[in-house]
């Protein structure tokens, strides 16, 4: 049981941390560039994104001794389109407002390699609790780094966390000005770069010691 | 010098190997080469090494810089007095201006050799001669009424993912100090374009200005004559009383930085020439073929090349030896696109009414590509087998 235990934990460490797919398999770069203006939009992306990948990466798994080889590509996108249609309309459900901003970027989140990746070079190979620990921790490796940048760029971008003003006033008396490029694209693409040199270079993370 | 020597000569112990400095080394380092010749040799024949090294190559150019440093704290002044409405004296200009301008420059010298020094120090590399250059280029490019704070953060920016975070000068792939420039405008545009060119002496209500680049022509009159209406004549732009980036305003002092470069050889005649030549040309073709007789499309080739900030790029940023080509063909090339990218973008992209800088560090990400293609060529014209 407690190897079960440390089995799981090494998966979730491995997911979230030491190949987090932003910042070590540097997956899933489009829509961290895109819904990483504000932090609320990156937080429902990251739930949104976690709840998919962990149950696709489930059900690929139970699944995955039924198969055929030559068409695993077809039953993967199947089962992933599903669950993101679920999600996508459960967001319009429930969450419509944060549905709107986030736009196109539920429903491409077919397309985020991450899903697919971890359903391919997972999923595929191993029993289905693995698997689903897996899913939640890439999901969450992801959504921490979503989360990060998001921080970074709204409140610099537009002073503000999670929409709530916090430049004091007497900063922008003597001249505080908020920093356009972070609303910009490649503001994300500078943070992420950052993070991951950052991420790199923190101690007992440096893949160069592996 | 014999005494001066002397000190540098006692004080090495404590920099090197076990001494307790020894982490300062390469600050120790750039202070001793500033007064004395580096005694590094090739360890191959010829055994010879000219004594023209990096520091002194940039040495160099801040001395091309001078006069448009000293012009540009002059103009600074002179604006900032007429802009409250009073006819400032040179010398007054002048404390004026360095008032303004003095501040600038120091907050870009330190904050950037702050980082200098760190990288240096962990990286285990000499402390870049190349930063004189920079720390100087980027405060010539900003207007004076700039936040002192956002000079720092821009030449963070600028030497941190400009230049270090490629292995810092020889390996940077766009001009840190354009670079450095280039986020301070996206990131606050507020203070980067607009009516903020001149500085008001805390008078009640000071002019503002725009630069002649913003200028466009009311109704049916021309584009030049609405520019020598707003004083921007032809003669007023070569000598540089408008209002304008710090460094940029003044054509002749432009040209004597120029020709200093041309003539040391520190400079690419071929940049500079190839710019002048697609600037020209580009803006003879807008000329020719364009429509609207109040924008710049009509200005015409002379007014290009004066205003805005194209030769001030051209000469001081373009030649940039790291960030250039290496190959003379490449360099015609090189220096000609930047000339046509900057009218086109004055021209025809209502966004941005400059576009020297989005130009030289567009053509900064092709440098590399034109050598490769320039080296290609030539391979291909060689007879085989011979």
């Amino acid at each position: 049981m407690l190897a079960e235990k440390d089995h799981f934990k090494e998966i979730l460490i491995k997911g979230i941390w030491k190949e987090n797919p932003v910042a070590y398999q540097v997956l899933g770069i489009c829509s961290a560039l895109a819904v990483t203006v504000k932090m609320s939009t990156a937080i429902v992306m990251g739930i949104a994104l976690t709840i998919v990948t962990a149950f696709s990466s489930l059900i690929i798994s139970s699944m995955r001794k039924h198969i055929p080889s030559n068409i695993r590509i077809i039953v993967e996108l199947a089962v992933i389109a599903s669950l993101v249609i679920v999600t996508d309309q459960i967001l319009k459900a429930f969450l419509y407002d944060i549905s709107k901003q986030l736009s196109i970027f539920v429903g491409l989140i077919i397309t985020n390699c991450i899903v697919l990746g971890r359903a391919e070079s997972f999923a595929l190979a191993n029993p289905p609790a693995d698997s689903f620990v897996d899913g939640v921790a890439n999901g969450i490796g992801y959504s921490l780094i979503l989360v990060c940048v998001a921080f970074i760029r709204e409140l610099l971008g537009s002073g503000k966390i999670l929409g709530f003003n916090v430049i004091p006033g007497f900063l922008v008396d003597m001249g505080y000005q908020n920093m356009g490029l972070m609303v910009l694209a490649p503001g994300a693409f500078f943070i992420i770069g950052l993070l991951v040199w950052l991420k790199n270079n923190l101690p007992g993370v440096s893949h160069e010691e592996n | 010098m014999k005494w001066l020597k002397r000190i540098f000569d006692k004080s090495e112990k404590h920099f090197s190997g076990s001494g307790k400095l020894a982490k300062a080394h390469a600050l120790f380092d750039a202070t001793k080469t500033v007064f004395f010749h580096p005694l590094r040799r090739t360890a191959f024949i010829p055994f010879l090494r000219d004594c023209l090294d990096l520091k002194r190559y940039m040495t160099f150019v801040l001395i091309s810089l001078v006069p448009v440093t000293i012009f540009g704290i002059y103009n600074t002044g002179y604006r900032a007095g007429l802009g409250s409405g009073v006819e400032l004296d040179l010398l007054d200009s002048f404390l004026h201006g360095s008032y303004y301008v003095i501040p600038i420059i120091l907050v870009s010298y330190v904050v950037g050799l702050f980082w200098e020094i760190l990288f240096a120090g962990i990286r285990k590399h000499k402390i870049s001669e190349g930063f004189l250059v920079t720390g100087l280029l980027f405060p010539l490019t900003l207007p004076a009424t700039i936040p002192l704070w956002q000079v720092a953060l821009g030449i963070s920016f600028g030497v941190i993912i400009g230049k270090e975070v490629f292995g810092g000068t020889g390996r940077n792939i766009l001009n840190p100090a354009l670079t450095a420039r280039a986020f301070v405008y996206f990131s606050y545009p507020v203070s980067m374009s607009g009516e903020i060119w001149i500085p008001n002496l805390g008078a009640v209500d000071g002019m503002s200005g725009a630069t002649p680049l913003a200028v466009a022509a009311q109704g049916n009159q021309s584009i030049l004559a609405a520019l020598s209406d707003m004083g921007f004549a032809l003669k007023n732009l070569f000598w540089g009383f408008v209002p304008g980036s710090i460094g940029e305003t003044s054509v002749f002092c432009i040209v004597l930085g120029m020709f200093f470069l041309l003539v040391t050889r520190i400079a690419n005649f071929r940049i500079i020439a190839g710019g002048i030549a697609g600037l020209i040309f580009t803006a003879i073709v807008f000329y020719l073929f364009g429509e609207d007789p109040g924008s710049w499309i009509k200005a015409g080739p002379l007014y290009h090349l004066f205003a805005g900030s194209f030769l001030f790029g051209i000469t001081f940023m373009a030649t940039d030896p790291v960030s250039a080509p290496g190959t003379n063909e490449a360099r015609w090339i090189f220096g000609f696109l930047i000339g046509f990218f900057t009218v086109t973008i004055r021209v025809a992209n209502p966004a941005f009414v400059e576009g020297t800088m989005l130009a030289i560090l567009f053509m900064n990400v092709f440098a590399p590509l034109l050598d490769h293609m320039v080296v290609k060529y030539k391979v291909s014209k060689r007879i085989p087998n011979v």
